[in-house]
């Protein structure tokens, strides 16, 4: 089941760069809430503090709260914890280029200590059924590499590796923009079905897939969030003239 | 200025609903004037205009669908070309009536002269105010005029409930102008309805502006009102 | 058509409002000018000079090679030319005669190197593994790192008799004899600068991509390292390996002092022991014809061993990668 996330007065910095400013958000659990905004306007930073992958950055800092369900995740537990409650899904497609199709799935697991081989090969096909992929390579599991798929089944394949561990929260930052059209319908339709049991954030430049997938929109705006509603209304009649101009393409 | 094509684009189709507007609106005044000059020559022309109506009407509702597809209209974009298409409509029915206006003037020709009490040419220049302040409203994107038009339908209602009853009693004590009075009746009803879609127009175009959808604001209230007297019976 | 005036003035203010200029493409005429003309000619000559540079240039690059190509092949065939003759049963399983005695062998001296290089891997590998770990995951950009690198490249250009030296006064003077553990500790220090770089230059070169995967699931940073990382680039690692062992073991003067050479057989590590190199050196450096012949003999079995171990390494680790490794 998904928990909401509420995040507080969320600050963050890349050595000198404030590149997020006061953010306040609440997002919805169980449902799919989509961030949208122009290049560099801080919806992937923001949506790295919500894993603390943020930190990986030597010269990032963090200021403010984030709440996952009842967990402050900058001051309760570290870093490698909430990683397994949040999950996260790339840009670009990166199954782990050594392993097969079953090791990529199970890695999170395996990585963690569990070897129990009835229990992996459940949740491997578990996962690969929930991210509709398990028809394509049930056959190939072991024998093929996580590598040799194509662009979309790759993304499939990084879902599925990500819900293995059992998240509550699934991060995809901009996931299908790598993808074809029927890739990336799969994908959506995938966000879709996933939303009734994980809260799922998702970083897009698409409109339209916003539009398609979630619930509720927030668009960024150099560093800050301008306003957060609604998808319907966003996209229909917002209530910002900057969000209106950035969704009508009337930029600049 | 980004997305130059598409904005001209729009500008076109704006154009095109424009010039349709003044052509139902020109299609209304000339059955008017039909009838008040008794000219059946007008009454051909604006069966010629009808041709024109129809084509553009299906030219613009074209376009507009050309846009929704290839372009992915947003927010007042996407309001836009929504309240394009239904003024579209509304439009072609306005010369729908104008259309009618002039069949029954026709038909009135071909009968002896009455004088009926009824005054359809203040009807009519109501009407076509409404249809013309909707159409400013349009051009200006205004949603304040667009507010006024939808005020002035009461008048032309209540003219039209008037004529109807007048027109009735003529009907049962002057059984031989009952043909005149019919006819007439059906103008003021055709009047009626140019009336009503100069309102939807308004609504339209507040829509289009706003983003609000004020439309059977009566029935909505009706069924607000409903609904609060059954929650009475039932408590 | 007549309009009502109120519209007529509407549209007219509509249409004066600017268009986009050259919204279209023109289409000029199908006569070619005189100009166009010579721009074809140049474009023809220019078509024809790209052809021959590039025909120079992989004439170049083949000639590159051959020239690269070409010492290996001449010194290998020389040393078949001079030492296969003397290839026998007995120069595998014989240790040296006597001087003055025709005959023997190097078993000794093959046994001798196994054994050198052996102890010199278990030393040099995991330490360069592990600094080139650190270098590339743990330390970068910190002061340690630069000294780190620093020291390694330093203890790269060290001369090998200097190396010899070194571990001379350290090891084999204080234990008070010359021993096979101090000459496989000169090895291993000499693997160690080049296994540190190279796995450090591998490690740099896996996506930071699959690091961040890694990350994200919840694993802990020194797992990733280990497990993703180090195993993402465990061919390049493993061909560093391979190019440090390749060159220690056609080492002589580090073992001049450290492993001394041992006319007899041994295995023990804390006595002298034979290498290959070093028995060459002394066979090539005396008076005799027959040892002549057996450094000659020595000196092809060294390449061919050389040869032998890399490629079997390459088999082996190439199998397990293909079998998708769990």
């Amino acid at each position: 089941m998904g928990v909401g996330i509420e995040v507080t007065t969320l600050n963050a910095w890349y050595g000198s760069n404030h590149a997020l400013q006061d953010i306040n958000l609440n997002i919805p659990a169980n449902h799919a809430t989509a961030l949208i905004g122009p290049s560099g306007c801080g919806k992937s930073t923001f949506v790295r503090c919500l894993n603390r992958m943020h930190e990986t950055n030597p010269v990032a800092r963090v200021t403010g709260t984030v709440r996952i369900g009842d967990l402050d995740i900058y001051k309760d537990c570290n870093p490698v914890e909430i990683r397994r409650r949040v999950g996260m899904v790339f840009q670009r497609p990166n199954p782990f280029p050594t392993m097969s199709i079953y090791d990529n799935v199970a890695a999170g697991l395996k990585l963690n200590g569990y070897s129990n081989r009835r229990v992996l090969d459940e949740i491997v096909e578990r996962s690969l059924k929930n991210s509709a992929l398990w028809d394509e390579v049930k056959d190939d599991l072991k024998k093929k590499s996580g590598a040799s798929l194509s662009g979309g089944q790759q993304q499939r394949l990084c879902i599925a590796r990500a819900l293995a561990v059992d998240p509550e929260v699934l991060l995809m930052d901009e996931p299908a923009s790598a993808l074809d059209p029927v890739s990336t319908a799969k994908i959506e339709d995938l966000i879709f079905q996933l939303k009734a049991q994980y809260t799922i954030v998702i970083v897009t430049h698409n409109m339209q897939q916003a539009a398609r997938v979630a619930g509720k929109t927030g668009f960024f705006l150099n560093g800050r969030m301008v306003e957060f509603d609604a998808t319907d209304k966003i996209f229909t009649n917002p209530s910002d003239k900057r969000t209106e101009d950035y969704i009508t393409g009337r930029f600049g | 200025m980004t997305r130059i094509r598409f904005q001209q684009s729009l500008e076109e189709l704006k154009e095109k609903l424009l010039e349709m507007a003044g052509l139902s609106e020109q299609a209304v005044q000339r059955a008017i004037e039909a009838y008040r000059e008794h000219d059946l020559s007008m009454c051909e022309r604006v069966y010629q205009g009808e041709i024109t109506i129809n084509r553009l009407e299906r030219e613009i509702d074209q376009a507009a669908l050309d846009l929704l597809a290839m372009e992915q209209p947003m927010a007042r974009d996407l309001r836009f070309i929504l309240s394009v298409i239904k003024i579209n409509a509304e439009l072609e029915r306005v010369g729908n009536a104008a259309k009618t206006i002039s069949d029954r003037v026709r038909n009135i020709e071909k009968m002896a002269v009455a004088e009926l009490p009824v005054n359809i040419p203040k009807m009519a220049s109501m009407a076509s105010e409404m249809v013309r302040k909707s159409l400013q409203s349009f051009i200006e994107a205004d949603a304040e005029l667009a507010r006024t038009v939808l005020t002035m339908d009461d008048a032309v209602d209540a003219m039209n409930k008037a004529a109807f009853k007048s027109l009735i009693k003529v009907m049962e004590e002057q059984s031989q102008l009952a043909p005149q009075a019919l006819n007439a009746l059906m103008i003021s009803r055709a009047l009626e309805r140019v009336a009503d879609h100069a309102t939807n127009i308004a609504e339209d175009v507040i829509f289009w502006v706003l983003g609000d959808d004020v439309r059977h604001h009566k029935s909505l209230l009706r069924e607000a009102a409903q609904q609060g007297k059954s929650g009475e019976s039932a408590s | 058509m007549p309009l009502p005036a109120c519209w007529c003035g509407r549209l007219r203010a509509e249409s004066r409002r600017p268009r986009i200029k050259n919204a279209g493409i023109q289409e000029k005429g199908l006569r070619i000018s005189a100009g166009e003309k010579k721009l074809k000619n140049e474009h023809k000559i220019r078509a024809k000079f790209r052809a021959l540079s590039d025909g120079a240039a992989t004439g170049l690059a083949v000639l590159a090679t051959i020239l690269v190509v070409a010492p290996l092949v001449a010194i290998f065939a020389y040393l078949v030319y001079k030492g296969a003759n003397s290839l026998s049963w007995a120069f595998f399983t014989e240790v040296p005669r006597p001087v003055g005695v025709v005959g023997g062998g190097m078993a000794n001296a093959i046994l001798g190197s196994s054994i050198l290089l052996a102890v010199g891997s278990l030393i040099g590998v995991p330490v360069g593994i592990s600094g080139g770990i650190f270098l590339a995951e743990f330390g970068r950009g910190t002061k340690l790192a630069h000294a780190v690198r620093f020291t390694a490249d330093v203890l790269n250009g060290v001369p090998s008799i200097v190396m010899g030296i070194a571990i001379y006064s350290l090891i084999v003077v204080p234990q008070g004899h010359f021993s096979a553990f101090s000459g496989g500790v000169a090895l291993g220090i000499m693997m160690i600068p080049t296994v540190c770089r190279t796995t450090e230059e591998m490690l740099l070169m896996v996506p930071n991509a699959v690091r961040e995967a890694a990350l994200a699931l919840g694993v802990p940073n020194w797992r990733s390292v280990l497990a993703i990382t180090v195993k993402t680039a465990s061919p390049g690692i493993i061909t560093g390996c391979m190019l440090a062992f390749a060159r220690v073991a056609g080492e002589t003067a580090p073992l001049i002092f450290t492993a001394f050479g041992n006319v007899g057989w041994n295995t023990r590590l804390d006595e002298p022991i034979s290498a290959l190199p070093l028995q060459i050196y002394v066979y090539a450096l005396s008076p005799y014809d027959d040892w002549h012949r057996l450094a000659w003999a020595g000196a092809l079995v060294l390449i061919v061993l050389i040869v032998l171990a890399v490629s079997l390494v390459r088999y082996v680790t190439s199998r397990g990668v293909l079998k998708g490794a769990s």
